[in-house]
This record gives structure tokens, sequence and C-alpha cells, in this order.
């Protein structure tokens, strides 16, 4: 069965460029301003009363997504009361299990992506440990810049992608 | 040795656009490969009886030759030999044909056709070679193919690559196929579909696995599937995140990158997924390995010196930190994948706001850019060490891209639809 359409023949010379020295700009834009995102809430699911702290859209534990600053892995102030409710609802809550996914933006090798998003999703789980949780109960891993949340190719879209997500097992 | 699998629906099949440097039926002589030397000009005569076949094979043995960006197509404008002693030289002469393709073809009874194929220099006026075969109506592409690289090797003395294939990505909205094709783009076929995402395909030595890693559990694990059987293993499923798998040159083992141990560090495992061991220790990021072709050592991303650059390191059999850092010239530079020859790597390398793929020599540490596209990722070498097959983008589509590894020949291959990505060209086929 022919599957090919067609063959197109074009001219084309391409001349060899000679190599780059110039500095350059780390991968990720630093001119955003992400610090004023807020975390993002879970859907509701309209009237009818939602006693799964993990689901109350009331409650901290709803909220799932921490966000990072460009070329950055560590967790922000901001996300620290968030991460210590999750690391509470764990300790508290000994046979619950979260995975953790980190997220990049698009630019770049995807592998090397995916080593950046696990080094953001090992961040939000050492400062989970560290108030308490059992490293046991997480599950820390990348989807890199596979999954991106924000499909557009500017930095609005870069930022939501620079985001690890909070996921309980079963969920 | 067919390796059989289901056809993929044409409405997703592979449309390739070369991209060359000469048009069809040049008449203009352009210089193209390195060093100055000019493209052959050849004659192929369409075979005797072709055109009864379910399959004419003189436009595919022409396709091939001129993607190669060697070879420039002399019409042999009523002239119609089949046999040696049809031939007019100086007729082949006037119309400045170097080399000529003659051939017939005999459908036999049960469906097999007999190909007989010579290859005669014009100006010497010798035949200097005979390609006999008879293969059933239904592989004559692959017939084809051989034939044109046969004319290859004899004429520029490399190693043909048109029997080979390729495998790479398609996504098409929110579907992903893993694709096989043959180096020419006919053929595809999903080697397996999902809704999450695939990548970092790699061939095994004998061309009959591919390992790649899949997001289907919520997190990436290392697969290797079988293609005859499409019967696949998760060799790589530890907790945390498990990518970037590369072949030992034996087949034997793989390199993968794991987050097991903390961080993403590079492991060694058996092909079956047995005998887990771990290869870099650093406190940085470790990823993207390729192995030098005598298995000795492999080349890797990291960032350990504070910017990602390609390193190297020897396979001792222990953890090591060591490493010999190979690229100096900016601040990104990732994705290294050895040539076959161990001489040198291709790599991307990031160049202001654009991501080109380069070359360097590992002897010399000479660093030659080979594109100046926006987004390039992902390449590779084909089996003959010729040609660099890659990822870009052009008008924010995905296509695949192959460049010669002297950056003079470029070819573009996209798809109908959806963006394709993450190619890997595939080794030659085994002699039997």
């Amino acid at each position: 069965m022919k599957k090919v359409l067609c063959v197109l023949l074009i001219s084309l010379l391409s001349a060899c460029a000679s190599q780059s020295t110039q500095p350059t700009a780390e991968v990720e834009d630093k001119s955003m301003g992400s610090s004023s995102r807020s975390t993002e809430s879970s859907p509701t699911t309209g009237a009818v009363p939602n006693l799964n702290p993990l689901t109350d859209p009331n409650s901290v534990l709803s909220k799932r997504s921490v966000y990072f600053d460009f070329d950055s892995y560590s967790v922000k102030d901001e996300y620290r009361s968030l991460v210590q409710a999750h690391a509470q609802y764990l300790r508290d809550n000994g046979s619950a299990r979260t995975l953790l996914q980190g997220n990049t933006d698009e630019r770049g090798s995807r592998e090397y992506n995916l080593a950046l998003g696990q080094r953001r999703a090992d961040s939000v789980k050492n400062a989970m440990t560290l108030s308490g949780a059992r490293e046991s109960q997480i599950e820390s891993v990348s989807l890199g810049e596979e999954k991106p949340r924000g499909l557009g190719h500017d930095e609005a879209s870069w930022a939501e992608n620079r985001r690890v997500d909070i996921r309980y097992q079963g969920e | 040795m067919q390796i059989r699998l289901p056809e993929f629906p044409p409405s997703v099949a592979v449309l390739f656009l070369w991209l060359i440097s000469a048009p069809l039926h040049a008449a203009l002589d352009i210089e193209i490969f390195g060093g100055g030397a000019t493209q052959i000009p050849i004659a192929i005569v369409p075979f005797a009886a072709e055109e009864k076949l379910n399959q004419s094979i003189t436009p595919i043995v022409a396709a091939d030759l001129q993607r190669s960006g060697l070879f420039r197509m002399i019409e042999p404008a009523g002239l119609r030999p089949h046999e040696p002693i049809e031939v007019v030289y100086s007729e082949w002469i006037n119309r400045g044909a170097g080399a000529l393709v003659i051939g017939s073809t005999t459908l036999l009874p049960g469906g097999q056709v007999a190909l007989r194929v010579r290859l005669l220099d014009v100006a010497k006026q010798v035949q200097l070679a005979t390609y006999i075969e008879t293969v059933p109506a239904g592989q004559l592409r692959a017939a084809a193919h051989r034939i044109a690289d046969m004319i290859y090797e004899k004429l520029t003395g490399d190693i043909g690559v048109f029997s080979t294939r390729i495998a790479y990505v398609v996504k098409e909205g929110k579907r992903y196929a893993l694709q096989v094709a043959d180096a020419d783009g006919f053929n595809a076929q999903s080697v397996i579909e999902y809704t999450e995402p695939i990548i970092s395909p790699a061939w095994s030595p004998d061309g009959k696995q591919l390992a790649y890693v899949s997001f289907e559990n919520k997190k990436p694990v290392v697969y290797v599937q079988t293609l005859a059987t499409r019967t696949r293993k998760a060799v790589a499923n530890f907790k945390g995140s498990n990518s970037a798998p590369a072949w030992s040159p034996d087949g034997k083992r793989l390199a993968v990158v794991l987050s097991l141990m903390g961080g993403s560090q590079i492991f060694l495992i058996n092909a079956d997924g047995g005998g887990l061991q771990r290869l870099s220790q650093s406190s940085g990021i470790d990823t993207e390995p390729s192995f030098s072709p005598d298995g000795q050592s492999i080349i890797f991303t990291s960032d350990r010196g504070g910017s990602p650059q390609i390193y190297r390191m020897q396979i001792t059999g222990r953890a090591s930190g060591t490493a010999e850092r190979l690229t100096f010239e900016g601040s990104y530079n990732v994705s290294p994948h050895y040539s076959q020859d161990g001489k040198s790597f291709t790599f991307i390398h990031r160049n202001g706001d654009r991501f080109n793929v380069a070359i360097q020599d590992l002897a010399t540490r000479q660093v030659q850019l080979l594109t100046d596209s926006k987004f390039d990722e992902s390449p590779s070498f084909a089996p003959n060490g010729r040609i660099i097959l890659y990822a870009t983008e052009v008008k924010g589509r995905g296509i695949l891209s192959a460049v010669s590894s002297d950056g003079k020949t470029r070819q573009q291959l996209s798809t109908q639809a959806g963006d394709v990505r993450e190619p890997a060209w595939g080794p030659l086929p085994r002699l039997q």
C-alpha cells in the first residue's frame, strides 16, 4: 500500500555556519514574573457536601500545584504552607500515598527537561519529608515538557508549565 | 527477514518532502558535497517489462540516489537498452552520463519476479556490477533499495543506507504513535499508539527491537518492544522516573537514566531488565547517554559544571563521578550521539535563542554548526555516518529533517497532519 503522497525536490543549499560562541541567556526566560500566580484549585463538585479534604475546595489540600521561577527548583515561600499542609495530611494518614509530577516548559532537550522536572518534584518531596511525611509515602517523578498545561508558545504558558502537581493514589 | 506490522491508517501516513541541492533533471551541475566533489551524472533506463509489475523499480532507485545529493539524473530520452549488447556508449557520452543502469524484470509463475540489473561505466565502456535477484512481487520496493545501495556503494565507495529504516513519534491531536518507516518514508507502520506521550526511541543494534519511554502510567517508564512480535517489556520501571535508553553496541545492555537513588543518574541494566548497576555518580543531572562504538565509554549530558554540557566517562564496572568535559562553547550543549566510527559526536547547541545541530570532532575538538533553524532536537547519525537525522519545527509544526554531516545538503520529512519528532535512524540490515 502506497503511503507517501509526493516527493518534492527543492533546491536548498545550506551554508555551513561557523561555530558560535555567543553567550546566551538560560533556556527559561527570567523576564517572567510568575510570583503573583495563585495556586490552582481542583474543580468543585456542586451542591453535594464534600467531606474529603483532598477535594474540598475550601481545604488547602485541594490546591495541588506548586509553581517555580524560571530556571529554579526551590520551593518558593508562598507555597510553603501548601506543601506543609500536604505533608501534615500524609503524616496523619499513614496509608495515603502521593505522586509528585514535575513539569518544565517546552524549550530545549526533552530528556534534559525531564531531569529538570525531576529536580522540581524532588524539591517538593524533600520539603514534605522535612515536614513529617514519610519518604515511602511519596514518589517524585517527572513529566518533563511532555504534558504541558499551558499550550501556548509564550512566557505565560511557559510559566504555567514550570510546576509540580500533587496527586494522591487513586486519583 | 521482512518485519511485518499492521498497516497504519493512510490518514496519518508519512509525507516526506525531500529538499536537496539539485532540482529534478537538473541541467546545472551544482557542487554539493565536501571537497568540491561534483554530482555523478547517471542515467537509469526503465527496466524491461517493469511497467507490467505492480511496482516499477527504477523510479525508486532514482529517487534514492537523488536524495543522497551525490547524483544527477540524466534522461534516457528515447534510448531503451536493456542488455549490454544494446548499449551504444557514444550516445550516452553525448548525453553527459558517466554511469548507466540497465536491466530487465521477468514475472515468474507463482508471483516471483526475476531482476537482472547492470551498472555500466560509460567512459570506460565496462560493466561495474551485476545485480541478480528473484523476489516476491510484494518486496519490489525493498529490492529497489538494495539496487540503489549497490549503485551508491560502487560509485561512491561508501555504504548505502537506502535499505534501512527510521523510527519516530507522530503526535496528532492527543494521540501519540511510535512509527517505523523505510528510510524513504514509505511503509510507515505504528509500533504502538497511546494517548500519553512517547519519547526517546532507540534501535537495538540488530534492528529487531526498539527501546522507548512511555508515560502511560503517569510517569516515564522504559520499555523494550520486539518489532516482529509486538511483545514488550518494561525494562526500567523503578520508583521515580525512568528514561533516556541507549543500547550498548553488543545489544546486551541498556544505559538508562533513573531517579531511583535521587537526582537523575545513569545506570546500566541488562536488556531483559535485570542486573541493575549504577554508572554515574554526581550531585547534578546526568542524562542522555550514548555508547561509544567500542562499548568502552559513554558520552552524556550533565550540569555538574553549572550548565548542561557534554561529558565522556569510561565504563569501568563501578559508579564513578569522574568524567571528561567535551563541550565548552556556550551555556547549553545537550543530546549527544556518537558517530559509528567513534571519531565524532553530534549534539544540540544553543546559539542565542536558537537550538541547532552541531558536530564535534573528538580528536581536534573542532565544532561545526550544521543548521541555522530555530528549534532543532534529537540528532542521530545514519549508519554510514554521512547524514544526521533530527527533529525541527517549521511554521509551528514538528517535522524531521536530515543534514549531511558536512552541513551542505538538507532534506525535510513531514507528515500530512500532526507533529513528527524524536527520530532515530535504524541500523544497517544484517547480512544473511
